[in-house]
């Protein structure tokens, strides 16, 4: 065989089946890959422009704006109109995807860069009701001029105004001085600048402890220089040209900046700064709220945390006006939050909005939502909530509270200068890393903190609101400054303080000793949180934090936390998991599995039931007949033509080829190991095909033994019939195995075994049972003459009884010598077939060995002999032509020519030497 | 199957071909089977023994898994998990793979295969209980492991709540069930294994072949699922959902993932082992 069609036996054939298998996966593929790299079509059309607008107290300060009008794609008339606001320090572009998004849900979206930022003009206010308000209501006029846009009146767009943080304040405030807005969604947003970077939880009315982490964050997003690339870029991260920056306030407003100055020198504002901090706060305009308004709050926020949200919206609710609350696992620290809270947000947002600006749905309800982290995801390590709601919102004192009591003495702690080394609770500004911060970065150092810790509580709670704990203090300077934390510790002892929240207490008129020290009510910050049961409540009061100003000088406080901690508790019911859908894809999945395997049973009896293997009763008692088989290879390769022959009772037919003659083929066709082309074999008057139960009546050896090498002889006999399920009894072992011949042998191992006994062995395998039909493949190879002639006999035996024993072989002898009838094979076809003393028969030719060839050669023409072929250098291969022997070697004797050996020769071995003489190679592999 | 019984020889029924118990007896009297089960049975002790000559003195910390060999001392249910966790990315893929892989590849490769067939084993059952007693073997493997660390780490560490870093601890009780469950699991996750070993095993006459194309193209998948850039398309990789488990150690435990896992691996074995009966059952035997 030549390499090339070596090769191609090796690769796959080029069948049908496979080019149209290779043709749909090849489809399937490119399909897949178009779908991933498609461009999606938008469902909206976006223009920028810059919009100039009237700013100022006087309204006589152009500010030039950069914005973007996302419009519908497929609008029919006017549509209602969005303006979406964005963070602090950001642009217009960081709205977009919820731009595109609001557009997709058919909005006009008019997004744009506050004044102050990116690449309008102008200087940051802090949302200033003189200033960046009134560039909104600028934009809103901007907006009722528009065709596109739905109105209510003249100069009054259809609107909703949209945003977090300081584009929430803005919505805020915007709602509180322009009535033209229909709704709001703010979210993380403020309530009042002096609690925000001021904060104070105790029951006092001393000025707060300076947020001093935050606020160099937020004046730093404003006051930074842009750096020289962002200028050449010319983004919309930068400024326009022309706009000088001041190196100490960057784009800040001179008075904004003096406040930032004052605020983080001394901790400690004049009251111009109060003023203006509360000037850029909602509190001031609130009460004035007319549009329906979602307050959504991070619960992850040390920025604007809970309590921030919560006065917008007691506020808000105060009037009437119609206000919903949602909290979700995020915020300034924590980033957009889960999955599943930004799927609740985005649509109680797109609810709220389509109720309340497009006028489209039922009026959403006043539910409070709100998610509670149930753990870690194993895959992207993000975290994962579980969502709450309850029917009404509960504000920050919970449906119901738990009391919690604490222990712990009176402890003097230290407040090192400067507050320096501090204690760290959260790390401002980072944002998003919320497995960190609930994983707890919290740090104490000791000597500034004090510890008053719980009993492990029976049962669970189900904390959500602001928890209340009395503290009293005392100190040698009259003053204390104080950050209170709230930490659940587990039964191993590690501590977790939820989002990192503390509440900051700066008390005043302080004793100088803690007997003489009032008891102060402080409001730790909100937090959602489950304390399970066995889990200890941990009250920390420590001198110091990394996101506060501290007092400068060092002094020693003495603390002293109330037994009692009040713990609020909303118990809401859980929101439907969207993500539960997969449950019942995975039940239906299974059902179809299971549905899907019974209907192929099913299918599957009943076409072996219609179809159950063709009989033909006038065979039924012939062991075996093969008519018409042919078998040819996907690749065109045909390994028998056509091959015909009966086996019947009592026969020991030998079907004798040269290599590749064919054979095996047609006995692996017999096995139904191999589906024929055409014709078919019939076994006892049963067509075979593969698994045919008739195969049970036949025993085999087909392409030598097969034997598990790890098996003793015995133990793979014993191992081939539990496969067949047939009762142990008829297997007749003892008779197989003295056929095998192996004595002691059988129980070794057959890996050690030599070819001849592993041949011996399959030779017995096959007889197990006593199989009416016995098919050998070449079963004397590897036998030595002695085994051999045992073997004839064996097989000769076998025939009786009516079984029958078909053999192949490409060796002659053995044919003849053990068959009672003979089927030639070449090529794939038959050559020759019958009793085999019908073709071995004496031949008309006769082998002889001379003493002079030519001599010979003469005498036997003048006999007239129809042929004489030379054959070695003294014999004559002479075909008679019906002259008898005697006279030929008389003849020749006669001549003088002497005679060495006649042979007589036969007609199988005429046939299968003229098939072999010509072309020993055979006709390729079969 | 009740057909045409009266054409085979007395006693023949197609139905008691193969007994499964044969199959278990044929697997079991092999050097690989022993030799894997009584590795998983080693795993656990010689992790054990490198803790105790180890000291524990490593410093290094920071992800969960990393948590885990932290906690892997303080009990038998974390020394079980711990065996667990380092077992579940190639270890038990490569016993799974070698079960399922190498049960007809290495019937072929003796010969043995034709000799069942002509019994005649029905194609399909033969398959069918082939495949059966591999994914005996492979739980079987599976549990043993558990089992045995389980066991050891009882008695070495005592019996303790199951702890990890990123939830609370479990009480003992439920960490029990909570272990089994992660057991679950990872049965279920080596599906795709068993899947994909089971049809390169039918597809090819050389049982390395098959093994080793199962591990590979695991191992190909997840190497892919770490390239994060492939987005979406990375929740078709067959490894994605592989570490979900790590979801049960969390209060209340997280399921989503397991069940979109579940799905996955589910769905996969079972595209494998259709196209692998699919074309067992047509294909001429060459071996």
């Amino acid at each position: 065989m030549s390499w090339t069609s070596r090769l191609r036996r090796a690769l796959p054939r080029p069948s049908r089946g496979r080019l149209l298998a290779g043709s749909a996966v090849l489809v399937l593929v490119a399909g897949l890959t178009g779908w991933a790299v498609w461009p999606e079509r938008a469902a909206w059309t976006a223009q920028d422009a810059m919009i100039t607008v009237l700013s100022g107290p006087d309204r006589n300060e152009n500010v030039s704006l950069d914005t973007r009008l996302y419009l519908p794609r497929d609008r029919s008339g006017r549509v209602p109109a969005v303006l979406l606001a964005h963070g602090f320090g950001g642009t217009k572009e960081s709205v977009s995807d919820d731009a595109e998004s609001l557009a997709g849900r058919g909005y006009a979206v008019l997004t744009y860069t506050a004044q102050g930022f990116g690449r309008s003009g102008g200087q940051i206010h802090l949302n200033s009701p003189d200033h960046e308000i009134r560039d909104a209501q600028g934009l809103l006029d901007w907006l009722a001029a528009r065709p596109e846009i739905q109105t209510d009146g003249a100069g009054d767009p259809r609107v909703g105004v949209v945003g977090g943080s300081y584009g929430g304040a803005l919505a805020l405030m915007l709602a509180g001085q322009d009535q033209r807005v229909d709704a709001i969604v703010p979210s993380i947003t403020w309530n009042d600048l002096t609690n925000v970077f001021l904060p104070q939880s105790a029951d006092t009315s001393a000025t707060g402890v300076f947020k001093k982490g935050w606020a160099g964050v937020f004046f730093g997003n404003g006051g930074a220089v842009p750096s020289e690339g962002a200028l050449a870029a010319g983004g919309a991260g930068a400024p326009p040209a022309g706009v000088t920056i001041d190196p100490a306030c960057g784009r800040f407003a001179a008075d904004v900046c003096a406040a930032y100055l004052d605020v983080a020198t001394t901790g400690n504002p004049e009251q111009k700064t109060l003023d203006l901090l509360r000037r850029s706060s909602p509190a001031s305009v609130v009460e004035r709220i007319k549009s329906p308004t979602l307050l959504i709050q991070g619960a992850v926020d040390t920025l604007f945390p809970l309590s921030e949200g919560d006065a917008n919206a007691r506020s808000i609710a105060a009037t009437g006006t119609p206000v919903r609350v949602a909290w979700f696992t995020g915020g300034h620290d924590g980033g957009a939050g889960p999955q599943t809270d930004q799927d609740r947000v985005r649509a109680l947002t797109a609810q709220w909005l389509d109720h309340y600006v497009k006028g489209a749905g039922d009026a959403p309800s006043g539910s409070f939502t709100y998610s509670r982290v149930a753990g870690f995801s194993a895959l992207d390590r993000g975290l994962v909530t579980n969502g709450y709601s309850t029917g009404t919102y509960p504000g920050l004192s919970g449906t119901g509270s738990t009391r919690v009591e604490l222990a712990g003495p009176a402890q003097p702690i230290a407040n090192p200068p400067n507050g320096n080394p501090g204690a760290i609770s959260s790390l401002p500004g980072t944002g998003g890393q919320l497995s960190t911060l609930l994983a707890g970065v919290a740090a104490d150092i000791p000597g500034q903190y004090a510890r008053f810790e719980s009993r492990p509580v029976g049962s669970a709670i189900d904390l959500a609101g602001s928890p209340t704990v009395r503290l009293r203090a005392a100190s040698p300077t009259g003053e204390a400054t104080l950050f209170v934390k709230l930490y659940d510790v587990d039964q191993a002892g590690a501590p977790t303080l939820t989002a990192g929240l503390v509440a900051p207490v700066r008390l005043t008129g302080l004793p100088a000793s803690i007997d003489d020290a009032p008891e102060r009510t402080v409001r730790l910050p909100a937090i959602v949180r489950r304390i399970e049961a066995g889990h200890t409540v941990r009250v920390v009061v420590a001198t110091t934090d990394q996101a506060f100003l501290s007092p400068e000088q060092p002094a020693t406080y003495t603390v002293q936390v109330a037994p009692a901690l009040e713990l609020p508790t909303v118990v809401g019911t859980p929101i439907a998991n969207p993500q539960t859908v997969w449950r019942y894809v995975l039940a239906g999945l299974l059902a179809a599995i299971v549905v899907g395997l019974v209907v192929l049973l099913l299918v599957r009896r009943r076409r072996m039931r219609r179809h159950e293997t063709p009989t033909r009763p006038e065979y039924a008692g012939t062991p075996l007949v093969v008519s018409g088989l042919r078998k040819a290879y996907a690749d065109g390769f045909v390994a028998v033509e056509e091959i015909s022959f009966t086996v019947e009772r009592g026969q020991v037919v030998g079907l004798l080829g040269p290599n590749g003659a064919g054979k095996t083929t047609t006995l692996r066709v017999l096995m139904g190991l191999t589906m024929p082309t055409a014709g078919e074999a019939l076994v006892f008057g049963h067509r075979l095909v593969p698994g045919a139960p008739v195969l049970s009546r036949v025993g085999a050896l087909v392409e030598g033994p097969g034997f598990l090498p790890h098996l003793t002889g015995l133990e793979n006999l014993h191992a081939y019939w539990k496969a067949t399920g047939r009762p142990w009894a008829d297997a007749r072992f003892d008779e197989a195995l003295e056929i095998a011949g192996l004595g002691d042998s059988v129980h070794r191992r057959t890996k050690k075994y030599s070819h001849g006994m592993r041949q011996r062995l399959a030779i017995a395998q096959a007889m197990l049972g006593l199989p009416e039909l016995l098919v050998l493949d070449e079963p004397t190879d590897g036998l030595d003459p002695p085994q051999i002639a045992e073997m004839r006999r064996v097989l000769k035996r076998y025939a009786t009884d009516g079984r029958a024993v078909l053999v192949s072989s490409h060796l002659l002898a053995e044919v003849e010598q053990t068959c009672t009838h003979a089927v030639v094979v070449n090529k794939g076809r038959i050559v020759a077939s019958g009793p085999v003393e019908d073709i071995v028969g004496d031949s008309p030719s006769v082998q002889l060995e001379v003493s002079d060839v030519p001599a010979a050669e003469r005498v036997l023409d003048e006999l007239g002999v129809r042929s004489v072929l030379p054959d070695g250098a003294s014999g004559l291969i002479v075909d008679m032509n019906g002259t008898p022997r005697s006279e030929v070697v008389a003849s020749l004797v006669r001549a003088g020519v002497g005679v060495d050996r006649v042979v007589p020769r036969r007609r199988l071995e005429d046939a299968f030497l003229a098939l072999v003489g010509d072309n020993s190679r055979g006709s390729g592999d079969r | 199957m009740s057909v045409s019984t009266d054409s085979g020889a007395v006693g023949y029924r197609p139905s008691r071909t193969m007994p499964i118990w044969a199959e278990v007896r044929r697997q079991a009297s092999r050097r690989r089977t022993q030799l894997a089960l009584g590795f998983m049975a080693l795993l656990p002790l010689i992790v054990l023994a490198a803790f105790e000559f180890g000291g524990g003195e490593d410093e290094e910390s920071g992800g969960a898994f990393d948590s885990l060999v932290d906690l892997a001392t303080s009990g038998g249910l974390n020394f079980a998990l711990f065996c667990l966790a380092v077992s579940a990315g190639f270890l038990l893929v490569v016993v799974v793979a070698l079960f399922c892989g190498d049960t007809v590849a290495s019937e072929a490769s003796w010969g043995s295969l034709r000799y069942l067939l002509a019994v005649p084993v029905p194609r399909a059952r033969l398959l069918a209980v082939k495949l059966i007693v591999a994914l005996g073997y492979s739980a079987v493997a599976l549990l043993v492991l558990t089992g045995v660390a389980l066991i050891a780490g009882t008695l070495r560490y005592g019996w303790h709540p199951l702890g990890s870093t990123v939830a609370a601890e479990i009480a003992p009780g439920p960490g029990l069930l909570r272990l089994f469950a992660i057991v679950g699991y990872l049965a279920v996750s080596m599906l795709v294994v068993a899947g994909l070993a089971f049809l390169l095993g039918v597809l090819t006459d050389a049982p390395l072949g098959a093994v080793g194309g199962a591990v590979m193209l695991w191992i190909l998948s997840s190497i892919l699922d770490q390239i994060t850039a492939l987005g979406d398309i990375r929740y078709l990789l067959p490894t994605h959902f592989s570490d979900a488990w790590m979801g049960l150690l969390s209060t209340p435990a997280q399921s989503d993932d397991l069940v979109k896992g579940a799905i996955s691996a589910v769905a996969y074995a079972t595209l494998c082992w259709g196209l692998a009966f699919w074309r067992f059952t047509r294909k001429d035997i060459t071996s």
